[in-house]
């Protein structure tokens, strides 16, 4: 059985070895693009092995829990490593048509399946130090990425998000070290029963906050989320895609499972901070995003906003809600990610992300601007894409506790989503293209055009589907939920499990 | 011991904070290695400090014969270090590239990814 839950970590490993041997021929992008095929195929394997037995779990080196390494999958864990294998093979379709032949030599490739190694790793362990591993592991990847193919732009970019991840670990680190020091493990489903049984629970809820910083700065919530509009909008557009969806997800993921499995014995403290501080995220991001003039930027600061959105579902902590908060965290990264992958086609058109520059994609690129249109409104929430449902799920367990100021921000936040969406549509794709700016500055060849725009037709494929069939999704998210707020399938599937 | 380890892990935080709130990444690079090292001394020191033999089994023995000390701690913390090590490598290296490329490494002056006059617009 274990090998359902290995494969998904080992296969971008190997593809990132083959990646790098061939990175100076032109075999290395095929092999990242087989490597992202197969980790598609691994990750569908996990998932029927999860849906036909609930949780799995299984333990590496014949160590018994809770002394060893558990990898372990719920329903969560499962559809996050599915989401992440999409994103991996759409980036992987990508990176054929956007990347150039000199950043390749540098081993683009084996970085990139490196990164989505690291972050299927945060998905599928169950052992917290592992867990800071796979972090790190995620990180080192996203630092080279974000700086590779140079540019003064990216090296200050990378400084800023460098320096602030760092810091952001050894938190999360030093609250390891304290949580092993009162419970003396490190198993996550141990924990919980550890961290219930210690006598000292002020100091439990100190670590806990620790975490909620240590967690909060990856996925970028208020006031915590500098990082990332100072540097997501410099590096390549498939980079930022894949770190757009998935990166600030890792730090969600781990806030979901960390904040349901291990930390809720004064569910009334931790939980009414991280509502306060959704809120806020939800509403400085789409402030935030008022105020930028390009195309990326707009779309980093709604990263915030829609974090938010998130986090409120694990905030609330009803059924309802967390249902909400994993079904939004699906269709977020799908959207997302292909919203980047838009504005990269849109420079590739147009020759530039800023708005005042750019115009007339609407009658250049007519296909480009039908495929914008489902995810922004996605994004925005409009019936019946994937987003109006994943909203729709959170403003009603909103109602349902009589938290009216949480239902009004969050119905707020979705309008002014739209002013931002309408603002790129009118700019980029309406207004007719500003005289003295070069509207193709180099043609692209039509192979290259076509790698781009097979993932976002994918991508946006996939957003109808939810949006019209979203029964089989909204049941899935919501047995993940019910795993996540009763998690004695989880800790016994771990505990008992036997090598 | 405990109270001495404590009072080394308050000095060396503290004086890291005051370090990474200098402009200069430099500075703060000099900082992180000081917390870092903090935070290792936590996990150390979270495995609580007792005397006690290494923790060695004896080849055909199944237990340890004597007490042995915590040594989960320092696996830990040797993971931390090495991994540290690396992130500190690429942050130097990284600061070394932008200084040599921009010929500053004060964040105030570091706008290139966000030019001031782009709120102005």
């Amino acid at each position: 059985m274990s090998w359902v839950l290995v494969l998904p970590i080992a296969v971008p490993f190997a593809t990132a070895v083959f990646a790098y041997l061939a990175r100076n021929t032109p075999a290395g992008r095929w092999i990242s693009l087989a490597g992202s095929v197969l980790s598609l195929i691994a990750s569908a394997a996990l998932m029927v092995a999860v849906l036909r037995e609930g949780v799995i779990a299984a333990q590496m080196s014949n160590w018994d829990a809770p002394f060893g390494i558990t990898l372990v999958s719920d329903y969560l864990s499962a559809v996050m490593v599915v989401i992440t294998a999409i994103t991996g093979l759409a980036t992987a379709i990508y990176a054929l048509g956007e990347i150039p032949e000199e950043t390749e030599r540098l081993g683009f490739y084996a970085l990139f399946q490196v990164l989505i190694a690291g972050v299927t790793g945060a998905f599928l362990t169950g052992d917290l130090f592992n867990l800071y591993v796979w972090f790190e592991v995620m990180l080192i990847a996203s630092f080279s990425l974000l700086v590779i193919g140079g540019g003064k732009d990216r090296l200050d970019a990378g400084i800023k998000y460098v320096a602030l991840n760092l810091v952001s670990t050894l938190v999360f680190l030093s609250g390891i070290g304290l949580l092993y020091g009162v419970t003396g493990t490190l198993n996550m489903a141990d924990l919980r029963g550890a961290v219930a049984a210690a006598d000292n629970q002020g100091l439990i809820t100190v670590i806990a906050m620790m975490f909620m910083v240590g967690f909060g700065v990856k996925a970028a919530v208020f006031p915590l989320f500098f990082w990332l509009p100072a540097s997501y909008h410099t590096p390549y557009f498939a980079i930022s895609a894949v770190f757009a969806g998935l990166l600030t997800k890792v730090g969600v993921y781990a806030l979901m499972r960390m904040f349901t499995l291990v930390f809720v014995g004064d569910v009334g403290f931790t939980h009414e901070i991280l509502i306060w501080v959704s809120l806020l995220t939800m509403f400085t991001g789409v402030i935030g995003a008022a105020a930028q003039m390009d195309f990326r930027k707009i779309l980093s600061f709604h990263i915030i906003s829609q974090i938010g959105y998130m986090t409120l579902g694990l905030a609330l902590y009803t059924p309802l809600a967390l249902m909400g908060g994993v079904f939004y965290l699906v269709h977020h990264i799908i959207v997302k990610a292909n919203l980047f992958f838009v504005a990269g086609l849109a420079k590739q058109y147009a020759g530039s992300t800023d708005l005042n520059r750019i115009g007339g994609l609407y009658k250049s690129a007519p296909l480009l601007a039908a495929l914008f249109i489902i995810p922004a409104f996605s994004l925005a929430g409009f019936p019946p894409l994937s987003g109006f449902w994943a909203k729709y799920l959170i403003v009603k367990a909103a109602i349902e506790l009589n938290m009216w100021f949480v239902t009004f921000v969050s119905l707020l936040v979705g309008l002014l989503t739209i002013y931002s969406m309408t603002k790129i549509w009118g700019y980029a794709f309406w207004k007719p293209h500003p005289e003295g700016y070069d509207p193709t500055p180099d043609r692209a060849p039509p192979r290259v055009t076509a790698a781009m725009i097979t993932p976002i037709a994918g991508l946006a494929a996939m957003t109808i589907i939810i949006g019209f069939f979203p029964e089989p999704f909204v049941q899935f998210a919501q047995t993940a939920a019910m795993q996540l707020l009763e998690p004695t399938d989880y800790v016994t599937t771990v505990l008992g499990v036997q090598p | 011991m405990e109270t001495l380890t404590a009072l080394i892990i308050g000095i060396l935080t503290a004086a890291s904070v005051y370090l990474m709130l200098a402009r200069t990444f430099m500075r703060f690079l000099f900082g992180l290695i000081l917390l870092s090292n903090a935070v290792n001394l936590t996990i150390f020191a979270s495995g609580r400090m007792t005397k006690g033999h290494p923790a060695l089994v004896p080849y055909g023995a199944d237990t340890p014969l004597h007490a042995v000390g915590n040594a989960l701690p320092q696996a830990l913390v040797l993971t931390a270090i090495v991994i540290g090590f690396g992130l500190l490598a690429f942050s130097l290296a990284l600061g070394f590239e932008t200084f040599r490329r921009t010929g500053t490494i004060d964040t105030d002056e570091l706008r290139f990814a966000e030019p001031e006059e782009d709120t102005q617009k």
